[in-house]
């Protein structure tokens, strides 16, 4: 029971590292929103991780929010990146 | 003896503890493996492709674990309500950041040209004025 919380812990935090190295890496902004909103989703996994564990409920507001404003970041970046409409070859 | 209301029904100990560890656990490996994904492909859209899906299902998994979580029936039911709001967000925003952020790498230029099969943007290469 307790190495099945170790792992889960283990997995997660290799999970966040991942994406924490591309965002550093990401050769364009688009490779860092992407990654960036896979860390966000990770944060609402944890915290659901932590309410399903301890048996609380006291989680699912910040779930919520997180999950109705997450979306708006990457939008946000995507809107407003800089385009090349018409690239002269 | 006297039966119990339905409602009050719940599952042993140890048995809903083993179905939330492994939900959970389950849920943290498709974090994982989106996160390899993110590290694995070469452009935007694969890179989106790997990060989009599997980590709606593990948030689906583990809204599933908060649920078993309460172990009685009533209580089960009571947690799926409060987490359907979670699932239906999710699976209501995902799509349309993807969408975003795929059409924006395509016009940018930041996807290989080469690797496409078809490819249905190349008529329309100028951004209609209105187009987000």
């Amino acid at each position: 029971m307790n190495f099945l919380v170790m792992a889960i812990m283990a997995v997660f935090g290799v999970a966040a590292l991942l994406c924490v190295i591309r965002i550093i890496r990401g050769p364009s902004i688009l490779d860092r929103t992407v990654a960036s909103d896979v860390l966000l989703t990770e944060v609402m996994c944890v915290l659901g991780a932590d309410m399903a564990l301890n048996g609380h409920m006291r989680n699912v507001p910040v779930m919520l929010i997180i999950a109705a404003v997450a979306v708006f970041g990457s939008i946000a970046v995507a809107r407003y990146v800089a385009r090349r409409d018409n690239p002269t070859p | 003896m006297t039966q119990t209301p339905f409602l009050e029904l719940a599952l042993p100990q140890p048995v809903a503890d083993v179905i939330v560890l492994v939900l959970v656990l389950l849920g943290a490996i498709l974090c994982l493996s989106a996160a390899v994904g993110l590290l694995h492909f070469r452009d935007v859209p694969g890179r989106l492709h790997a990060a989009t899906k599997p980590q709606v299902l593990g948030v689906v998994l583990i809204c599933l674990a908060i649920a078993v979580s309460q172990r009685t029936i009533g209580g089960m039911l009571m947690g799926l309500l409060i987490v359907i709001p979670v699932i239906l967000l999710q699976f209501a925003t995902a799509p349309l950041s993807a969408h975003m952020v795929g059409r924006q790498a395509y016009r940018n230029g930041t996807i290989n040209q080469r690797a496409l099969v078809a490819d249905e943007y190349a008529e329309s290469k100028q951004t209609p004025p209105a187009a987000g």
